[in-house]
Order: structure tokens, then sequence, then C-alpha cells
């Protein structure tokens, strides 16, 4: 590694000579960057007027873009929703770019984030003080804000450390806490912030913005792809606009077809989901065992499998209320089994034979 | 000299054997010269690595073959030091973060900002970014998992991820959704067969479609080990014949006999006696759950229809067992236990039926 980082240092240090003489190739050079960024970043709302669909927040972000003060924050949501636009997006109008960096201290889940860094870090960031004026003389506002992004996996002591200083700071400082699942984050941080909820993202709204990209991007887009982004991303934008690019990326000029994207998304073809299910009818382990073992050396997630097969087991008709709880609950067992690490083959095979025992001996 | 598996190996994108529309897909993805991050994942030996390494040349020309490996000590905010071996070229690094153990995190962190702090200003000549491929990133602790979420974002203008891993299963949705994921299909038995024929003919040999196709079996669509039992053939026996013996490995029929003294007799005795071979493979490092997949495939021959889904079960639930504990031992005699009793029963309720 010493001699990869090596070459990279060296042209570090000629290029310093370089570039101050040919500033006018750099402009060039800055556009061609601007194509090489993900879509995700370059479609990120840049104020937050172009955060949609969560009203809330963006009302009380505007207000205190208006001079009103604000409150701690405690963003929590599915991924994708806007979290971290939002507060980024607000933190930018409030402060400009010049006094970003003084202002805003953002800490996320990879730095290092324990209870010692919670205790220095923050505090020295929250003890400065902060003047209500730009060094332009126009007004802003008199505190900084510390973001603390992916709180939920910050330990409990690292909580506790920081809600110390959080009461001690009160004046100068507002927290940002942005997390998934809001039950992670201690009482007592949690009862001091305003709370919003992202919701996952409307269909329209996904949608809208989806179309809005493609015009941009001048890409086409059959019109099923875009259900199929839908389908495929729950809610949330970063992964449609993800999915979108690759696609777009895997077929140049050419248009995006749902399959495509159901390709790119990892879903599992229908008929395959089909043939598990046909299999099960069968009574035969052997058969089973194969058709399993094929799927497993065609290199689909266990997790994938298990959603899909899911879906169609709820909704079967030929299985009664018993036998469906029956299934799903070993479905369920499967799953934890399976975030746990545990083999993908074996519990496959376990929720299969339980499918085909319900379906072929329910009664015994 | 060296094995065919490396002196074979395609480094093009063009000159893969199988996907191959997959491969040219993956042309078209760099072909502007730039790509997302990447997650990776098949099952072993189904060519995750020579695909990483053939688009890596498409994007940086012969340059990523020069590769060197380098020991690296990281140091934890704890004061803990860990060495870490990583094989790099100019352009890209790749490491096992996993095999840092539990500080995976700080290990991964480092070295990606190192990395992304870097540059290269060379842009005529290169890229902008430089790619870091982790391995076994299905092996990542959760923690390290979610301390990639953002740097993944933040460093995107410096450097690429490709990760790397068997099963996606184990990697969190929001590393999942920062990517682009490719899947590589294990090689079917005749794709399989087929090189195994180019390959030999490019050392001068001729392998009958026959023994090709056995290699295959055997193989379990694994090419990597296709191809080593294939030269191990060529040791074995040349002119090849047909109906050559092909070799397996030593453990395997060790496993195999240790299933046939499982179904033989179900006593505490023999528990006994299994245990210690169970033990020997373990201090052999065959890694657990393939000895208990292994043993469960040669016990299932020997039971019938109702049983098979008992014992498959079972084995689904000691080996989920097995991840989490931490003497694998205990897992595998455990369940080798229950097969024993339910094995027994099922021939009692049987006898006692007959009268
Ligand atoms: N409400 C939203 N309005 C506009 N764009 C959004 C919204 N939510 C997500 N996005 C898009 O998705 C990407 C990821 O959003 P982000 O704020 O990082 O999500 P998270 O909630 O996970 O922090 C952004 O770059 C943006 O393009
Ligand atoms: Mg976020």
């Amino acid at each position: 590694m010493q001699a990869f980082l090596k070459t990279g240092s060296s042209k570090l240090s000629t290029s310093k000579e370089k570039v101050t003489p040919s500033s006018s190739s750099s402009s060039k050079e800055s556009k061609d960057k601007r194509k090489h960024v993900p879509w995700v970043e370059k479609y990120r709302p840049r104020c937050v007027d172009d955060v949609a669909y969560q009203d809330e927040v963006v009302a009380v972000l505007k207000k205190s873009l208006e001079g009103s003060d604000l409150p701690n924050l405690l963003f929590y949501g599915s991924p994708g929703t806007g979290k971290t636009s939002t507060i980024l997006a607000a933190a930018r109008e409030l402060f400009g770019h010049e006094m970003y960096k003084t202002r805003i201290l953002e800490l996320n889940a990879s730095d290092e984030r324990g209870i010692s860094v919670v205790r220095e870090k923050v505090k020295t960031f929250a003890q400065q003080s902060a003047s209500g004026i730009r060094p332009d003389g126009k007004p802003c506002p008199p505190f900084k804000i510390i973001i603390l992004d992916e709180a939920d996996s910050m330990t409990g002591d690292a909580q506790s450390a920081l809600r110390r200083t959080m009461e001690k700071e009160s004046k100068t400082t507002r927290f940002c806490l942005i997390c998934n699942y809001v039950s992670r984050i201690i009482e007592p941080i949690a009862s001091r912030c305003a709370k919003f909820r992202f919701k996952p993202l409307a269909e329209d709204v996904l949608k809208k913005r989806l179309r809005y990209i493609c015009g941009k991007e001048e890409i086409t887009c059959e019109e099923e792809a875009f259900t199929a982004l839908l389908d495929t991303s729950e809610g949330d934008l970063r992964k449609a606009i993800t999915h979108l690019q690759s696609a777009s990326r895997f077929k140049g000029e050419e248009t995006i077809t749902k399959d495509d994207i159901y390709d790119i998304a990892g879903v599992v073809p229908a008929e395959v989901i089909d043939q598990i299910i046909k299999v099960c009818h069968s009574d035969s382990y052997e058969k089973l065992d194969k058709t399993i073992m094929e799927q497993i050396f065609n290199g689909h997630s266990g997790m994938q499998l298990i959603n899909q097969i899911h879906d169609k087991i709820v909704v079967s008709d030929e299985l009664g209320d018993k036998q469906k709880s029956i299934i799903c609950d070993k479905l369920a067992i499967v799953d934890k089994y399976l975030m746990d690490g545990a083999d993908e083959y074996l519990q496959i095979m376990a929720l299969c034979t339980t499918i085909m025992q319900q379906i072929c001996h329910a009664d015994k | 000299m060296s094995l065919w598996v490396d002196k074979h190996r395609p480094t093009s994108l063009n000159k893969l054997d199988y996907h191959k529309d997959q491969a040219s897909r993956l042309k078209m993805l760099v072909q502007s010269g730039d790509f997302p991050h990447l997650l990776v994942y098949g099952p072993s030996g189904s060519g995750k690595k020579t695909r990483i390494m053939c688009l890596l040349r498409e994007l940086y020309g012969s340059g990523v073959e020069k590769l060197r490996i380098e020991q690296n000590s990281f140091t934890t905010p704890s004061n803990k030091k860990i060495e870490i071996s990583t094989i790099s070229s100019n352009y890209h690094i790749e490491v096992n973060p996993s095999d840092a153990g539990n500080s995976d995190r700080v290990v991964i962190q480092e070295l990606i900002k190192t990395v992304a702090q870097v540059n290269q200003l060379e842009t005529s000549t290169q890229k902008e970014f430089k790619v870091v491929v982790l391995t076994e990133v299905d092996r990542l602790t959760k923690d390290a998992q979610h301390a990639l979420r953002r740097t993944m974002e933040k460093y995107m203008a410096t450097c690429r991820l490709i990760l790397c891993c068997n099963s996606t299963s184990k990697v969190i949705p929001a590393i999942h959704s920062r990517c682009l994921g490719i899947r590589v299909a294990a090689p079917t038995i005749e794709e399989i067969s087929q090189i195994l024929q180019s390959t030999c003919k490019k050392e001068g040999l001729n392998l009958p479609l026959e023994l090709a196709k056995k290699i295959a079996v055997k193989s379990n669509r694994n090419l990597r080990r296709a191809l080593l039992m294939c030269e191990a053939c060529r040791v074995q026996q040349y002119p090849f014949s047909p109906d050559q013996e092909v070799a397996e490995p030593d453990w395997e029929l060790y496993l195999k006999e240790t299933a046939g003294m499982i179904v033989q007799q179900q006593s505490p005795k023999r528990l006994l006696e299994v245990r210690a071979r169970l033990y020997e493979l373990l201090t052999h490092c065959i890694p657990p759950d393939v000895i208990m997949k292994g043993l469960l495939q040669e016990l299932i021959t020997n039971c019938d229809g109702q049983l098979k889904t008992e014992v498959v079960q079972n084995a689904a639930f000691f080996e989920h067992r097995l991840q989490l504990g931490q003497k694998a031992i205990y897992h595998l005699e455990a369940f080798v236990a229950k097969f024993m009793a339910i094995y027994k029963r099922f021939f009692e309720e049987g006898i006692a039926d007959l009268f």
C-alpha cells in the first residue's frame, strides 16, 4: 500500500507546480469531472425548498431561515427519504459557503464517535462562541449546528455523554440527530429534540423526481421501467436513482426496460419463484433439493428469495389460514437466522420443506 | 511454474468464457471512464475476482497487473496495533478486511480515507479515482458496514469501492442500495467442461469430453476447483482416458465415511467416535458449515420422505447456532446426536408397526 499511496502523493506535489500556470485548463477538467458525479449526489436537494414530500420539517426549517430559533432536531425514517439532504441543505442556506466550516460539525458512523470523542471533539466545538453577524456584516443565526448522522449506531454511553453536552451548550449549539430507528436513541435525548418522521416517498413523488432526472440526463425509459423502479425501491429514492443510473450506464443510448431494472435490483425472475412453489407441490425432497441448489449456484440472494416466496404465499388461494400462518412463522425464523449469518442453502431448504409439508400433508 | 488456474486466467473482459452478456455490459459500464460502487456477488469459484480484475484492466490498462503485496499496520483508538496485508497496483488496492477481526471498521476507514485523500492528478492518462477492492464483505461486522455508508458517499469523487462477497444476505440494505449489484452465477456443467477442454488445449493436451464432464460434476460447479482437479488428473495419468478416476479430496471421503458410521449405529459410544472424527476435520481447517452440509447430504440419502424434512430442519437449526456460537464442535455434535435420536426412533416405530 505504501507504494500505492506514494505514487499518488508524488503526483500531488508535482501538481502544485503545475496547477497555477494552467488554471484555464482546470475549468475544463472540472466540467469533465461533473460528468462522473453519481446522480444521487448530483440531484441532492440544494435548498430546503427542493426537498420533496417532507412538508412538516420543511416548514420548521424555513421559519428558522427567516430568523426564528431552531430547536434540537431528531430526524428518523427509512433510508433514502431525504434526512441527510435536508439538514445539509438547511445548513448551507443558513450559513452560506464561507461560514459552513466554522458553524457545522458533521459526524457520522464512519467517524470515531466513542465516548471520548463526544466528550472532546463535540464539546470543544460546542463551546466555541458563535456571533449573529457574518464576516460580511449580514445577520446570521447565533448558533452552530452539530449533525450526528446515523446516530443509531452510537453506543448508549456515548449518547449519555452527548446528553450532558446538549444541556450545557444549549445557548450556542443546536443538535441534529439522524437515524433509521428512533427507538435506538436514548429517551433523555429523544425528549429534548423536536422529532420528525421522514415518510417513505409516495409513488407519484418518486416518479416525478425520476422523470425529472431522465429529462435532464436525456435518457429514455419505457413506462413500465418506472413501475419497476417504484416496485423495487420501497419508497427509497436513493435506491431508485442508483438503479436508474446503473441501468443507463449498462444500456448506453438504448431505451431502459423493466427487465433491466429488475435485473439490476437483484430481483429473482418470477418464473424461478413459480418453479420453486411448483416443486413444493411435488412432495419430493430430491426435486426440491435440486431446484434450490440450482438457485444457490445462480447466486441469487437468500433474503431476496424468501421475500419473493413470502409475497406468493400470502396471496395464495390454495393454502388455508392455518397453513399460511405456520409457513409465515417459519419464514420469520429463517429471516432472522439469515441475518445472523446462517447458511442460505440450509435456511431456504428449511423454509421450503415446511411449505412442502403444508401443501402435501397439511392434515396430519 | 504456476497452476493452470492462475496461468490461464482471462485478463480482459472480451476473453471471459461465460456470462458473455454480462461481460459486454461491464465493458459498456466502464466505457464512459467511470462506474458506480459495485457489489459483486455469487458462489465461490464462480469467477468474481477474475471479472473484477478484467474490469480494472479495461479501466486502467495493464498497469493494474503489476501487483505488490505489502504489510500495513493500523492503530485503533484504543492503541491496539493491527497488521494486515494488502495487494495493490498503482491504481487499486485490495484488502480482506475481515482479517482484522473486530477492528475491521478502523482498518476500512483508515484505508479509504488515506486512499481518497491522495488525488491522482495526471487526469489526461488516468482516472480521477482509485479503486478499493474489499473482499469477503459478508464477513464484515455490522459496525464496519454501518461505517461504510456515509464514507461511500463522501469519498465518491476520488475513490470507488468494489465489494465482493458470496452471500448478500449478510450485507446491510443501506450498503446494497449504494452499489450496483453484479451477480455472478456459477458456470454450468457444460460451460465448465468446455473451459477445461480449452485449457487443456492450451497446454497441448487432449481432454476427452466425457472426462471433462465428470470433473465438472464433481467440482460442484466451482471452476477453480474443477481446474485444480483437472490438473491433478493430468499428473495422475496422461494420455487421459474417458473413464479415468477423478480423485476427490481426502477430507470429503473421510466425511462420507463418517456419515456412514452415523447411519450404521446410533449409540453414545458411536457418537464419541464420530466426535473425534469431526474434530479431526475441524483441525484440518474444513469450515464447519461445509462439514454440516456434507453430513446432511449423505445422511439424507438414508432417510424416508418425512424424515428428510425433519433432518434438514435440524441441520438448519444447528448450523445457525453454530454461526452464533463459539465452538463449532458443540453444534456439529448436537446435530449428529439429534439425527441419531430421530433415526433410531423412526426405525423402532417402524419395527413396532410390523407387529
Ligand atoms: N425528500 C426528498 N426530496 C428530494 N430528493 C430526495 C428526497 N429524499 C431523498 N432524495 C434523494 O435521495 C438521495 C439520498 O437522500 P438522503 O438525504 O441521503 O437520504 P437519507 O434519508 O438516507 O439520509 C439524495 O441524494 C436525493 O437525491
Ligand atoms: Mg443519510
